[in-house]
């Protein structure tokens, strides 16, 4: 039981991840292949300040949010200067600094990372495993449901504007530049708060943990549930990361296996498994086509 | 004083002087057309107009205020809208959200306001609802932008650019792409817009669709003005004939491109 709990808060975080990057990747259609440095980011900060300052965990979270969330910002003011090839590559780039900024920046604890990060408490308790799942789950539902709202704001409406087209949106009067800029903000700063919860959850954060290979699983969670879909990003999220679990024999071979997938995906399903159009979605909408029917011609 | 006022603009794209100091007023209610042969710069007029490009020269005045160089967001906010040459839909979105997305104003767009729902606008429903009405997509409204024809495209573009209710329309070849049997509904509906009060500049390169809709035609050729006046006065002017046929064109082919005789 206490494994699947374990599986689940591994799953819960990737979904915050994926989420959070599904706003930038999926609403702006800007390229980012950083995530997991803004994950590693918060991860960090949180470790840093609960071992080397005492602070206490709930502190380390609206911390670990901020400071991602500031450079997301300077991401996302350094993607208005580059095209989206450019910025694929900076973004790619970024990991690889990042990752060199834990190993070789004293604060950050050097190449063997930091250890023994205090377990959270909630008073005199102590976290369980189940306490970590239940604020994953509560992380996931807050940035699902900011999701969803932005889907409904005028901000939404704006992004999926900029991502079909800069120069018509910009000629409607959207603020294209601030709004990137917001995206790539926000989308930081909900990988930096989930941070916050991963280094205790693991109890140490070494810098490799945080490299170029963990953004491409969390985008490749993203494109096989599909774009622009928070369910889509739940789903890739909930199969991608349960897929090492189910077939361990394949472990190592995870990044073999994302790749095929990947390449499946784009050329046979390019929408994702939960996109428009896509066939999950079209068996769901056969299946319910019943029910609908029924409900529609019962009893009045 | 005129609405807009374009003073000695100038455009240059490295050694290529696209726009060599153009002058041209547009008074307000007035239907303004740019014609020229191709490459002649109607679109880079526009363009600096609408704030697409920065001019390297000349000033641009938009009710009196010196707005050359100002991003297109801006001179949304202060009332020019646009089409483009391209129809540029937002295509995996909606046609009533294309045009719903447009109708936000400059106070919900740039400040926390944007965070608000788009269902509690009731206004801008009701102008959505207009505008589909007005253009003949109310049966198209619940599909995506991607899956319409280009007539359709080019009508979805002058609604989503009318759904603020901007000062000054510009049309970048409108009927470019559609059929024949297109373009008389289509200069039926910029007819209306206009009459409605709408100050509209046309930029198009079927020279009898601009000549039928202006009061006045500005003609460009290779990024100079040079003529400018009535339609009617335009039609025949020896200039504009050589510009569209070549000098030598114009005295043997005995015809007017432009309509009538030449």
């Amino acid at each position: 039981m206490s494994y699947l709990i374990v599986v689940g808060v591994t799953i819960a975080i990737y979904a915050v991840l994926a989420v959070a990057l599904n706003m930038v990747v999926g609403y702006v259609g800007q390229p980012n292949l950083a995530q997991s440095a803004f994950l590693g980011l918060g991860a960090y900060f949180a470790a840093v300040l609960s071992t080397r300052y005492h602070l206490g965990f709930w502190w380390t979270i609206p911390i670990a949010f901020g400071v991602a969330g500031i450079a997301g910002f300077v991401l996302g003011a350094i993607s208005l200067r580059l095209r989206e090839d450019f910025l694929a590559i900076t973004t790619i780039g970024l990991n690889f600094v990042m990752v060199a900024v834990f190993q070789y920046v004293p604060f950050f604890g050097g190449a063997v990372g930091i250890y023994s990060i205090p377990v959270p408490t909630i008073g005199a308790h102590h976290f369980g495993n189940l306490d970590y799942l239940i604020l994953a789950a509560l992380m996931l539902a807050l940035v699902v449901g900011v999701s969803k709202y932005l889907e409904r704001s005028w901000l939404g409406a704006s992004l999926w504007a900029i991502r079909d087209d800069e120069s018509a949106a910009a000629s409607v009067g959207i603020p294209v530049a601030s709004y990137k800029v917001a995206a790539f903000t926000l989308s930081a700063a909900f990988a930096g708060m989930v941070g916050s919860l991963y280094a205790p959850f693991l109890s140490a954060v070494t810098p490799t943990s945080f490299g170029f290979t963990e953004s491409v699983v969390i985008l490749s969670m993203l494109i096989f549930g599909g774009l622009g879909k928070v369910r889509g990003a739940l789903l890739g999220a909930l199969v991608l990361g349960a897929l090492p679990e189910a077939f361990r024999f394949i472990s190592n071979f995870r990044l073999l296996t994302y790749g095929v997938i990947l390449l499946l995906m784009l050329r046979f399903q390019p929408q994702g498994l939960a996109g428009d159009a896509s066939a999950v979605s079209r068996l769901v909408g056969r299946l319910a086509s019943p029910l609908r029917k029924s409900r529609d011609h019962g009893p009045a | 004083m005129a609405l807009l006022e374009v003073e000695r603009l100038t455009v240059r794209f490295g050694g290529l002087v696209a726009l060599d100091a153009i002058d041209l007023a547009v008074e307000e209610g007035q239907f303004v057309s740019v014609i020229g042969p191709n490459g002649a710069g109607k679109t880079t007029l526009f363009n600096a107009i609408a704030g697409a490009i920065r001019p390297s020269e000349g000033l641009v005045r938009f009710r009196g205020r010196e707005v050359q160089g100002s991003p297109s967001a801006r001179m949304s906010h202060l009332g020019v809208r646009r089409s483009f040459q391209v129809a540029r839909p937002f295509a995996s979105m909606t046609v009533r959200e294309n045009i719903r997305v447009a109708a936000a104003d400059k106070a919900v767009l740039q400040s926390l306001r944007c965070l608000g729902l788009r269902s509690r606008d009731r206004g801008i429903a009701e102008r959505v609802d207009e505008l589909l009405e007005t253009f003949g997509l109310v049966g198209l409204a619940e599909r995506k932008a991607g899956e319409l024809n280009m007539g359709e495209l080019r009508r979805l573009e002058i609604a989503r650019a009318l759904s603020s209710r901007p000062s000054l329309l510009l049309l970048d070849e409108p009927a470019a792409g559609i059929g024949a049997d297109g373009i008389g509904p289509l200069a039926q509906l910029i007819r209306g817009v206009h009459r409605s009060g709408l100050t509209v500049m046309l930029v198009e390169h079927y020279v009898g669709f601009a000549l039928s809709l202006s009061d006045r035609v500005v003609v460009l050729d290779e990024g100079r003005k040079i003529a400018e006046g009535r339609p009617e006065e335009v039609r025949h002017d020896e200039r504009v004939i050589a510009a569209y046929l070549g000098k030598e064109g114009s005295r043997s082919a005995g015809t007017n491109p432009l309509g009538g005789s030449a």
